[in-house]
């Protein structure tokens, strides 16, 4: 009868412990989950030179890796604290779904539809980009035009492929689509002659070029047929996880446009009297605060990784093996398309 | 009167020698008559044959070896017309495609487990070896929680359990941690464990049961959990290594293993349960196993890869290789469950019998009397699966995580080796390498499948 | 009175936690419970996830436009049709690489396999050499091989390799010529049922007749005479109505007749070659299972090797054969979703490849895209199950 008691009572113990506990909890913000972990996890390319790759040893490098790195810097003050997931263009929506990623970084290309029913909030346009075609030199091409009845390899799951679809069609031409999994393997079949013509993104046509086997044997045809913008992209449902990724490029553009750059910035941060630098650079005004960061945010950015001109050139510009002209991407004063709202 | 014909002259007083068979039916002109030879289809084929074997191993000798380039820096090396393999970009890509990206200066760890998986695995695999037992206990159980440390870097940072999900024990214990072990967790676990004892002991109890023994269960369960949690949440100073780092030859065989390690006991369960008595149990476990072995290991891992995660709790983000580790373990418990059942099938009913008759319990019955003659009779079957789970490995990379094969394909892209020769002659290693792998386990299944048929013939 | 009651044995001593019974009902109770907690937690968490995430779900998707291009499609589609028709068309590929890869896989498999046991040295250290180097590499690597390997030693459609004047093989593939059918094209196909029909019938009375007389007819070279000879007949009369269209090369491809895509080949060849490696090794197992006794009796009935072969051993090795054959069979069929790696448009890359990530919705495309990898299991496996009874020993 004793031992009936006890267990009786350890029963009801056990059960009232489990029901105290089973209070709901609130879902953490993402700022304080990346804080907690001290790093932030990025979503980057598998290997498109200029944009994300890694080298031997695993070091990144590119524009997609920069910027990672300078929201890195904005929230640490720290460009280390950033972890690179290589991702294929099928995989990238599903990680940032998930939470495998904080931010996903890796040319992907900013549409109603990803934006509005994938559950992602675009935070801008790092590159402005447009669909090219790429070509056997001996196959005397030279307008977009003349593809009919080519085979066209491209990757899956990219606006490319629609973008393809719909070219070919609204121009009443033939072609043979062979859409692979990876950007290595659409390269590879184009190298083996699998296909006549390789479209993608114009930026990563220049980069997969320098994978072939005889570069100089490709060109790039002069046609454009979509408007590709590249952004990075955050999961729905943190507005203060998105302000921040949204803001750290407008940082970028901002000290672009205000001259601020990695080797004077701190020449600027003593010196400058401009109240839009001292805005930027934190010295006036709470604005990190606002965003749960550090008030310095813009200065960490610009000191670390430099302003958008400096990250664009490092990357993909002239000097590069890209050979990637400033276009559209330079700045709104210039002639380009890169426009930030203004820090205050 | 009797006739006699010994008068010897016409009687021959010895046997004449034998005349030498005929030339054409002996030594190696009759073999190849009899073998290659016999009819006219047997010479077309063996002509044919020969012709294949002509136009097939002399060039491919040529490619490998005699026309093969076997120094240079980069591409320019290969680049002739007709050269053979290009060996340097083997050599060049060599650390990538056995370690991946992991850090150059932490390679000695992925040494540590590869050579301490050979010692202990070569003695398990001698069958006339002594001490089985702990060996097997030493790779099975011990090896794995080693090398995870070692590989991961350890120090999981294990932070809630049961209670603190709900915010209850931090703030009694604070934020103290002991050699990277986080102290409000272990009080959490610690409390976990007395309450589940107590409440399995007290469900026993009411209905009869021993209490005391069922507690006494489930605090042994959550002793042999802690231990393990513990080894990995002590900071050992090792450098954490994250799995996106794996890659080659490591990630190929930490999956083969994992998998056939984690779907060995889970195997052994579901081939109980698929012979068990009670319907519902049998019924799951049919299930379960049918519906992995339906599916193809690529949809598995696009479930583990893309579904999984939406079945977790928000927040819940387990690593990638993790994932694909869970999906192939499933998926080959599900296998393994089948090898299983056959050796459970060709055990005598006898055995069984006999086992009831001295009054041993189902349990005591099957760890002692009918397991332990099952798996023995099974390991070929073991170690076929093993082998087809060693080739499945390479789907990995569909989703992205790049093993031995993902690895050699990421490297067909790179500018500084970009030659006509670079695809086969990575192609040519690969093959090697995975031809190695298998072929020896295949040889060594059939060797022990030799062993166990003299053993069982009367 | 009171002796004649049976006395409560048990149930006062050991409580009834140690009934086998009760502890059985106990057991299955608690999995029951665990399993349908389980599901119920990945359901709960699967819906506030993609509330969470605002992923769309249902199978409305199935009806939009899906707006990618197919390589290879058995049923019309173009850019515009729907998801649904894009999921008909990636289906379709499966089968298709599964039907032809069994067919090859299953001829590959019974000739190995009988030439593993063949008396002929040459023949056998080939058959040996090839099950042993296919069965050790990963299938993968083998189709990767296939398909980058040979593909990039393939001339350019211009400089593709003839043969017979109407066949081209380049790196796009195998072209054919495309037979067309005119008016009258119906006479010519009746013509060669009713021979079909006719040898049928022939071959039924040729066997009874043999069995009362011990005289066949020769069935081989009067079938084929007749199923050649009466089409052709026809043909002749009604002005033969089939024709070929030739493939001719314009611009970057060639334009005209069935062209088989590399991806296709490359999958198909490498399916076929690894599974037929393990079906030697069945039939071989097989063959070996038949007792020489079988051969020998055979032998002295006269039989000649071929006939021993194909009337007695294979026959009653087919009993032995069938079950692991059919689940050879499955795993091609389950193998052929490895056609993702390689860029043939089959199921997998597809459906649970392109259409899932236009749409995002993970959950209902992976369960289609399992659920129809299991319905062709248990299909295949019922189809041969079906056989296996038909060939199974008939016991008294």
């Amino acid at each position: 009868m004793m031992k009936r008691l006890l267990s009786t009572l350890a029963l009801a113990g056990a059960c009232g412990l489990a029901a105290f506990g089973a209070q709901a909890q609130t879902k953490p913000a993402k700022l304080d989950q990346i804080k907690a972990k001290g790093f932030i996890q990025c979503g980057v390319s598998q290997g498109l030179p200029g944009f994300s790759t890694p080298d031997d040893k695993g070091n990144w490098t590119g524009l997609d890796v920069d910027f990672c790195r300078a929201v890195a810097a904005a929230v640490f003050g720290d460009v280390t604290k950033v972890k690179f997931t290589p991702l294929s263009a099928k995989d990238r929506f599903t990680a940032l779904q998930s939470g495998d990623i904080d931010v996903l970084s890796r040319n992907t290309t900013w549409t109603i539809s990803r934006d509005t029913s994938l559950g992602l909030n675009f935070t801008g346009v790092t590159y402005y980009d447009g669909q090219g075609f790429m070509i056997r030199k001996d196959k005397k091409v030279t307008s977009a035009m003349e593809l009919s009845g080519a085979s066209v390899c491209t990757q899956t799951g990219t606006t490319t492929e629609q973008n393809l679809a719909d070219f070919f069609r609204a121009n009443n031409m033939t072609y043979e689509v062979i859409a692979f999994a990876t950007n290595d393997e659409v390269v590879k079949a184009y190298d083996a002659g699998r296909c006549d013509v390789l479209t993608t993104d114009r930026s990563g046509l220049a980069g997969e070029r320098l994978k072939l086997t005889n570069p100089d044997d490709h060109i790039v045809l002069p046609e454009i047929i979509s408007k590709e913008p590249l952004g990075p992209v955050v999961a729905h449902g943190d507005d203060q996880w998105f302000d921040i990724v949204k803001w750290v490029l407008f940082a970028q553009l901002t000290a672009e446009e205000l001259g601020v750059t990695s080797k004077n910035v701190d020449e600027q941060l003593k010196s400058s009297a401009n109240p839009e630098v001292k805005r930027l650079l934190g010295t006036e005004g709470k604005f990190g605060e606002g965003m749960g960061i550090g008030n310095d945010w813009g200065y960490q950015i610009v000191k670390t990784v430099g302003n958008y001109g400096e990250m664009y050139d490092r990357n993909v510009g002239p000097d590069t093996p890209l050979k990637l002209a400033r276009g559209v991407n330079a700045l709104w004063n210039k002639g380009g398309l890169q426009y930030a709202p203004p820090i205050r | 009167m009797s006739m006699t014909f010994d008068d010897g002259t016409f009687i021959r007083s010895e046997l004449v020698t034998p005349l030498p068979p005929p030339i054409r039916n002996v030594g190696i002109i009759g073999w190849m008559r009899e073998n290659l030879f016999s009819s006219v289809l047997n010479t077309l084929l063996t002509l044919f044959g020969l012709a294949l074997l002509v136009l097939i191993v002399p060039p491919m000798v040529r490619f490998a070896l005699i026309d093969a380039v076997w120094t240079g820096e980069n591409r320019e090396a290969c680049l002739d017309p007709g050269v053979g393999a290009c060996w340097p970009f083997i050599r060049a890509k060599f650390a990538q495609l056995i370690y991946g990206f992991y850090p150059i200066e932490e390679r000695w760890r992925p040494n540590i487990v590869f050579a301490a998986g050979a010692i202990l695995l070569v003695p398990l695999l001698v069958p006339s070896w002594p001490m089985k037992r702990l060996n097997a206990l030493l790779f099975f159980v011990v090896y794995p929680i080693i090398a995870f440390i070692l590989l991961t870097g350890g120090n999981i940072d294990a932070s809630s359990f049961l209670f603190q999900r709900f915010g209850l024990i931090q703030p009694i214990t604070g934020d103290a941690s002991l050699a990277g072990v986080n102290i409000a967790f272990w009080a959490d676990f610690v409390l976990t464990a007395l309450v589940a004892a107590a409440l399995v002991g007290g469900i026993i109890g009411l209905i009869g049961g021993n209490a005391l023994s069922a507690g006494r269960a489930v605090l042994l369960a959550f002793a042999g959990f802690g231990v393990l949690v513990l080894a990995w949440d002590i900071d050992f100073g090792l450098r954490p290594v994250e799995t996106r780092q794996w890659g080659g030859l490591l990630v190929t065989l930490v999956i083969a293993v994992t998998g056939i390690v984690a779907s060995l006991p889970l195997g052994i369960l579901l081939a109980l349960g698929r012979r068990s008595q009670m319907p519902i149990v049998r019924l799951l476990s049919i299930v379960f196993i049918e519906f992995w072995r339906g599916v193809p290991l690529i949809t598995v891992l696009f479930f583990a890869t893309y579904m999984l995660p939406l079945f977790l709790p928000q927040g819940a983000n387990p690593d990638g290789l993790l994932r694909a580790l869970v999906g192939v373990a499933l998926f080959s418990a599900a296998y393994m469950a089948e090898v299983v059942r056959g050796g459970l099938q060709a055990i005598p009913k006898g055995q069984y019998e006999g086992a009831m008759a001295v009054g041993l319990t189902w349990g005591q019955m099957m760890r002692l009397i009918v397991l332990p003659q099952a798996l023995t009779l099974v390991i070929p079957g073991i170690v076929n699966s093993f082998i087809s789970l060693f080739k499945d490995t390479t789907l990995v990379l569909i989703v992205s995580i790049f093993d031995f094969l993902g690895q050699l394909r990421a490297s067909f892209t790179d500018p500084n080796w970009a030659t006509p020769v670079t695809l086969y002659t990575g192609f040519a290693f690969a093959g090697i390498v995975y031809f190695l792998f298998c072929f020896g386990m295949s040889r060594y299944s059939l060797f022990v499948e030799r062993r166990l048929n003299t053993s069982h013939r009367h | 009175m009171s002796d004649l009651v049976e006395p409560a044995i048990g149930r006062s001593k050991t409580s009834f936690i140690n009934d086998p019974k009760v502890r059985s009902i106990g057991l299955q109770l608690i999995a029951l419970v665990l399993v349908v907690f389980l599901g119920w937690m990945f359901v709960d968490n699967a819906r506030q996830n993609l509330a969470a995430q605002k992923i769309a779900t249902g199978f409305g998707f199935l009806d939009n436009t899906a707006g990618f291009g197919i390589s290879q499609t058995l049923v019309p589609y173009s850019e515009t049709s729907t998801y649904g028709r894009a999921f008909l068309v990636g289906l379709l590929n499966t089968l298709l690489v599964a039907v032809v890869g069994i067919f090859f896989a299953t001829i590959i498999g019974f000739f190995v396999g009988i030439g593993r046991l063949s008396k002929n040295f040459v023949v056998r250290l080939l058959s040996t050499i090839y099950v042993e180097v296919i069965r050790n590499l990963p299938p993968l690597f083998q189709i990767l091989f296939w398909y980058l390997a040979v593909l990039s030693a393939m001339p350019s459609p211009r400089q593709s390799i003839n043969l017979l004047g109407e066949v081209f093989i380049s790196n796009r593939g195998i072209i054919v010529p495309r037979p067309v059918f005119e008016a009258g094209t119906g006479y010519v196909l009746w013509s060669f049922g009713a021979a079909l029909l006719v040898v049928i019938v022939l071959h039924y009375w040729s066997r009874e007749r043999r069995a009362e007389t011990g005289r066949g007819l020769p069935m081989l070279p009067i079938g084929l005479g007749l199923m050649i000879l009466v089409p052709f007949i026809a043909m002749a009369i009604t002005g033969f109505p089939i024709s070929l269209e030739r493939p001719e090369l314009k611009g970057f491809n060639f334009v005209g007749g069935v062209r088989v895509i590399p991806e296709f080949v490359a999958l198909t060849v490498a399916l076929a070659t690894y599974t037929g490696a393990f079906i030697a090794e069945n039939v071989r197992a097989g063959i070996q299972s038949v007792s020489h006794g079988q051969t020998e009796a055979a032998h002295s009935l006269g039989l000649r090797n071929g006939h021993t072969l194909r009337l007695v051993v294979i026959p009653q090795a087919m009993r032995v054969i069938i079950p692991p054959l059919t689940s050879q069979y499955l795993n091609l069929t389950k193998n052929s979703s490895l056609a993702v790696g390689i860029g043939y448009p089959d199921l997998v890359a597809v459906f649970a490849g392109t259409t899932l990530n236009q749409t995002g919705q993970a959950i209902e495309i992976i369960a289609i895209t399992m659920g129809v990898y299991l319905v062709l299991s248990i299909i295949t496996s019922v189809i041969m199950n079906v056989y296996n009874k038909r060939v199974a020993l008939v016991e008294r």
